[in-house]
């Protein structure tokens, strides 16, 4: 978890959790870079509908901005690939820009697995997990519950570890 | 000969501001995801509100399930959506 040290926004990471994190922000950027699927429910939460009861207004603008937003959520995804060890332990630094640009990529990310996993208003997280693992303590919804939560105390602690906005 | 013709003339209605008239909005919903002190970060990062009132309309969003974030000229509310959109809010625009 992250904490404000000289500065920065300083975590440590055990092997595992970088292992989690080079995996999830691969999968953003493999999200968006395959050909997105604008049917697929992940596509469409990370690309809104600017009018939602003007469909051609919508996609004019999409053809107008989406190539951008594409690249700004890719390279936010990337700034966690560089800042992470490539394998193994080790303490990851970021400075204000980088902590944003961690940020939206974590935001991205549970997004991304928040609508896999159809998390709602009322998911009691802990419960689910806790029948997940009743199931099958090996699914891989139990580890894809795991990571969502995970993320979620990881963004919190960077949304802390950040110096008040004055 | 014809009577001249002559275009029936229409009241206007003048109670109402025509919808071409009235600004646009930038709407942020609500959903199961985001952190309620992400979104907060968020509109004291995008619009330079304050913590108060980025918390207000954090909780406007949370309990009404929606909240008009800015108010402008529609390129302008174009513009704070695609922002939004690049955070992972789910914002969209319409007319006030």
């Amino acid at each position: 978890m992250f904490r404000r040290s000289g500065g920065q926004c300083v975590a440590t990471f055990a092997h595992d959790e970088v292992r989690v994190l080079r995996k999830v922000a691969a999968e953003v950027v493999g999200l968006l870079t395959d050909g997105m699927d604008h049917t697929d429910p992940v596509v469409s939460r990370l690309f809104p509908d600017i009018y939602p009861d003007r469909p051609d207004d919508s996609s004019e603008f999409r053809l107008y901005t989406e190539g951008d937003l594409k690249t700004a959520k890719i390279d936010q995804a990337g700034a966690i690939l560089a800042a992470l060890p490539d394998e193994g332990e080790g303490e990851v630094r970021l400075d204000g820009e980088a902590a944003e640009a961690w940020l939206r990529a974590i935001n991205d990310a549970r997004l991304a697995m928040g609508t896999r996993l159809d998390i709602q208003a009322d998911t009691d997280l802990a419960e689910e997990l806790d029948d997940a693992v009743l199931e099958d303590p090996g699914s891989s919804r139990v580890f894809q519950l795991s990571v969502y939560a995970y993320l979620g105390y990881l963004q919190e602690s960077l949304l802390n570890a950040l110096p008040e906005i004055k | 000969m014809a009577l001249p013709q002559v275009a029936p003339v229409e009241t206007p209605e003048i109670e109402e501001v025509p919808a071409e008239d009235r600004p646009w909005v930038t709407i942020v919903w609500d959903d199961p995801v985001n952190l309620m002190s992400y979104v907060t970060w968020v509109f004291q990062k995008l619009f330079g509100y304050n913590k108060d009132k980025a918390e207000k309309l954090m909780m406007d969003v949370h309990t009404k399930g929606k909240a008009v974030v800015s108010i402008g000229a529609r390129e302008r509310m174009e513009m704070d959506a695609n922002q939004l959109h690049g955070y992972g809010l789910w914002a969209t625009v319409d007319r006030a």
